[in-house]
């Protein structure tokens, strides 16, 4: 019931977020969304990835949207053409095609949910294959009490160390890209 | 925002707890929810916390330019460093276990905690680049 009440409201905050005129309020209520999105992933138990949702997505996303805005003008522009004089056809070509290509997304990505296992299924692939060993070897193996953390910096520890690197990467390409000229 | 007293105040009481807290979830990471990266980000929250509140020239003051610099590449190097020594002391890169730091269990988790804090240092230094470069300065010109 809470689950179906929290899907609701994100579904509400996302159609609230694309129809906001200001970019500020669009910021604000993707914090709130993401920090919804934390509660859905603590009720699924995934408390690690909740934990990453609330800080990156909620906080630190939030913070870098609001720097990038102080760059930027907040509001849309009022000059939009055909808002002005005649109203903007709704339904033209360009219009019609767009529909089908949303339609047509929507119907494959419904399709591919029907071939998925049950949530909590103990015999979906994903709880057959290596997870058995994570879960009884992993602190006999990399002395880690958490697994999520064993699987992050033992196991899988050439991602990390790519995905740091990416970190990496993207400040110094923003330090290469706005750093001011010394004058 | 350098004239509300109620937000200066309060991120003043705040941002010391927001900082341990921060350098608890990586210190705790093996055990608990979290790790070096959430850990990074909510450090650096706390340093944009303060910028907001008393202006990019006191947070430049805290966290200066050449800090951030040097604090980037630390963070990576720590780890490829870790993985490096690795190297030396006869496993596979980042193979923990091999480190000479008592039984392979003990060795790996050390291992693990060392790369913890390097990804936290990175991931927390370089947040607060994209910050500082990101948001506007108050002696831009506008454009």
């Amino acid at each position: 019931m809470i689950d179906l009440l929290l899907l609701l409201i994100l579904v509400i905050f996302a159609i609230a977020a694309v129809s906001m005129k200001d970019l500020l309020n669009t910021t604000i209520i993707l914090g709130a969304y993401s920090m919804i999105m934390a509660i859905v992933w603590t009720r699924l138990n995934a408390v690690d990835v909740a934990f990453t949702e609330a800080s990156v997505g909620a906080g630190i996303t939030t913070m870098l949207m609001l720097a990038a805005l102080s760059r930027t003008r907040r509001k849309e522009d009022e000059q939009e053409p055909g808002v002005e004089g005649k109203r903007p056809e709704r339904f033209n070509i360009r219009n019609l095609l767009l529909y089908i290509v949303v339609v047509v997304t929507f119907g494959m990505l419904i399709y591919g949910t029907i071939d998925m296992p049950d949530f909590g299924d103990p015999n979906a692939p994903v709880h057959t294959h290596v997870a058995d060993r994570y879960i009884k070897k992993s602190y006999k193996e990399t002395g880690e009490l958490n697994f999520v953390s064993a699987i992050l910096a033992n196991y899988r520890g050439y991602d990390t160390l790519g995905e740091t690197t990416v970190i990496f990467t993207a400040g110094v390409s923003v330090v290469l890209l706005l750093k001011k000229k010394k004058r | 925002m350098k004239e509300h007293i109620i937000i200066r105040t309060v991120s003043r009481m705040l941002i010391p707890f927001i900082q341990l807290f921060s350098l608890y979830v990586i210190a705790h990471g093996d055990i608990s929810p979290g790790g070096g990266f959430q850990g990074g980000v909510i450090l650096a929250s706390s340093i944009i916390l303060y910028v907001i509140a008393f202006g990019m020239e006191e947070g430049e003051k805290r966290v200066s330019e050449k800090m951030r610099a040097v604090l980037n590449s630390t963070g990576l190097f720590i780890y490829a460093g870790i993985g490096v020594l690795c190297l030396v002391a006869g496993g596979a890169y980042l193979e923990y276990g091999t480190l000479p730091l008592g039984t392979p269990q003990h060795a790996s988790h050390l291992g693990i905690y060392g790369i913890e804090i390097g990804v936290g240092i990175t991931v927390s230094s370089i947040m607060m680049t994209i910050f500082f470069e990101t948001a506007r300065h108050e002696d831009d010109e506008d454009d």
